[in-house]
């Protein structure tokens, strides 16, 4: 009697640990698919500069210097290591950042606006600009999880005897911060 | 909060096919005993009938929704890369596969998600909608289409709207006989016709009122303030959907839209001033909805 009980207990503990392990792949999983939607979405940016520059070549006088400052940044986001996500994103804020004064600034130029071809450019560039900011969310709401699994109990014994590591969040550049909390207590329950 | 409500729209949609069912069955039962005397037959033979008609309706829900609201799908995100760019990012953050894309030619400015499920759904926007909103309230209002998609909320609206329209078209079709057959009927004198009439006159009396629950039960005004706030939650910018339902209100009605739809689109086609929407309130009142979102 006492040893089937204790067979019963050793089966579902078992259990128990398969599970959870299982689930803390998934999420680290999760972490690692959300990180490669970034990767393709810079990549895609770094193949559109190239494209800015050829298109806004005829325009003899525009923004030089912070197209120069653009070619420079994408450049140097091509050369930071692979796995170092924090300066990847550091690189890519500050190349947002310049992008999106190009974008305004490229009000001063009716000529230049009126180029389809440059018209059909922002829209991929501003495209590939939402998709980033999109993907940073979702790769932070991943590590969230993450980092819950490995630091609550009880999944966090399973996690530290398989060294499980908690991902850093990735910064979120400081105009996106003020992003509202999203309060759901003003809507009750339909009967 | 958002698992109790796609669970209650799952369950919801369960008791609507249920509801209609056991209605086609008791009119089966009805015109069986009524013609061949025989109720078991009109049971069965509604029973088959009833079983294609929902297995078309739930295959082909969202080609007969597009077609009724003269929509036309965009395949290629060149037909219109901003909107379909902008589905992309909304599908994305809202974790659901990539919805089809629909375009209504309408001045009006609205927009309406419908399908079975996340893997089967679609989107629909006005020209007008394209025209007025930027890219910022554009995305609003895709945030709260998606939103619909992910609580389930497109599969309770669209197989409301379809069997309320299948009930619509009976009682249309029932009352055109009646009165035509049945005058030329009270003509010759036949009173065969009348016991008819008189039954079908029933019929509708009790079909009416439940189509109208039916409708009722998809047109939860929670459900528009849900997506309202499972938008911003995804865009994480309020502003742009509270400018959006801001220009989308300070507009004229379609043209284009659906009577047996209204229940779908973002804000009232109609802008009550049609029979649909004078009936139940489709939707909450606009100004409610940009106080809700103010306060975030």
């Amino acid at each position: 009697m006492v040893a089937i009980i204790l067979i019963i207990v050793l089966v579902i503990l078992v259990a128990w640990y398969i599970g959870a392990y299982n689930g803390l792949i998934r999420t680290r999983t999760h972490v690692q698919e959300s990180w490669s939607q970034i990767d393709v979405q810079l990549k895609r940016r770094n193949d559109l500069i190239p494209n800015l520059v050829s298109t806004t070549k005829g325009y003899a006088n525009y923004e030089q210097s912070t197209l120069k400052k653009v070619i420079a940044l994408r450049n140097q986001l091509t050369e930071v290591p692979a796995d170092d996500h924090q300066q990847t994103m550091e690189v890519s804020n500050q190349l947002s950042t310049t992008l999106r004064s190009l974008f305004a600034l490229s009000e001063n130029y009716p000529d230049l606006k009126a180029n389809t071809q440059f018209s059909k450019l922002m829209e991929e560039l501003t495209n590939t600009e939402n998709k980033i900011a999109y993907s940073r969310q979702l790769y932070n709401s991943s590590v969230a999880n993450l980092t819950m699994k490995i630091q609550s109990f009880p999944s966090n014994i399973v996690a530290k005897v398989h060294h499980f590591q908690e991902s850093d969040y990735l910064q979120v550049p400081e105009e996106e911060k003020t992003a509202p909390k999203v309060n759901f207590d003003d809507f009750g329950q339909d009967k | 909060m958002l698992y109790d409500q796609i669970a209650m729209n799952k369950r919801r949609t369960g008791y609507v096919m249920f509801g209609f069912g056991v209605l086609v069955l008791a009119i089966g039962a009805a015109l069986g005993d009524l013609f061949w005397a025989n109720w078991e037959s009109g049971i069965l033979l509604a029973a088959v009938v009833t079983g294609v008609y929902m297995l078309i309706m739930i295959s082909q829900s969202t080609n007969v929704i597009m077609s009724m609201n003269h929509a036309r799908e965009i395949t290629d995100e060149n037909q219109a890369p901003e909107l379909w760019h902008l589905v992309e990012d909304m599908a994305m953050v809202g974790q659901v596969p990539m919805p089809r894309v629909f375009i209504i030619e309408d001045a009006s400015p609205n927009a309406f998600a419908t399908g079975n499920n996340p893997e089967h759904a679609a989107v629909a926007v006005t020209t007008g909608i394209l025209e007025r909103l930027n890219r910022e309230e554009m995305e609003g209002v895709i945030g709260h289409e998606i939103s619909h998609v992910r609580n389930y909320d497109i599969r309770l609206q669209t197989i409301a709207l379809a069997l309320s329209a299948a009930i619509g078209l009976l009682v249309n079709f029932a009352s055109n006989w009646l009165w035509w057959g049945g005058a030329r009927r009270r003509d010759d004198r036949d009173s065969g016709g009348n016991a008819i009439g008189l039954v079908i006159s029933i019929v509708l009396i009790i079909l009416a009122p439940l189509a109208a629950s039916i409708a009722q039960m998809a047109l939860s005004r929670n459900r528009e303030y849900l997506a309202d706030a499972s938008s911003v939650e995804l865009t994480r910018n309020p502003q742009g959907l509270i400018s959006a339902l801001q220009k989308i209100d300070d507009s004229a009605p379609m043209k284009a839209a659906d009577a047996n739809s209204a229940a779908l689109y973002i804000s009232d086609p109609f802008k009550g001033k049609k029979n649909f929407a004078d009936l139940f309130a489709t939707h909450p009142p606009m100004a409610d909805r940009i106080e809700r979102l103010e306060k975030m």
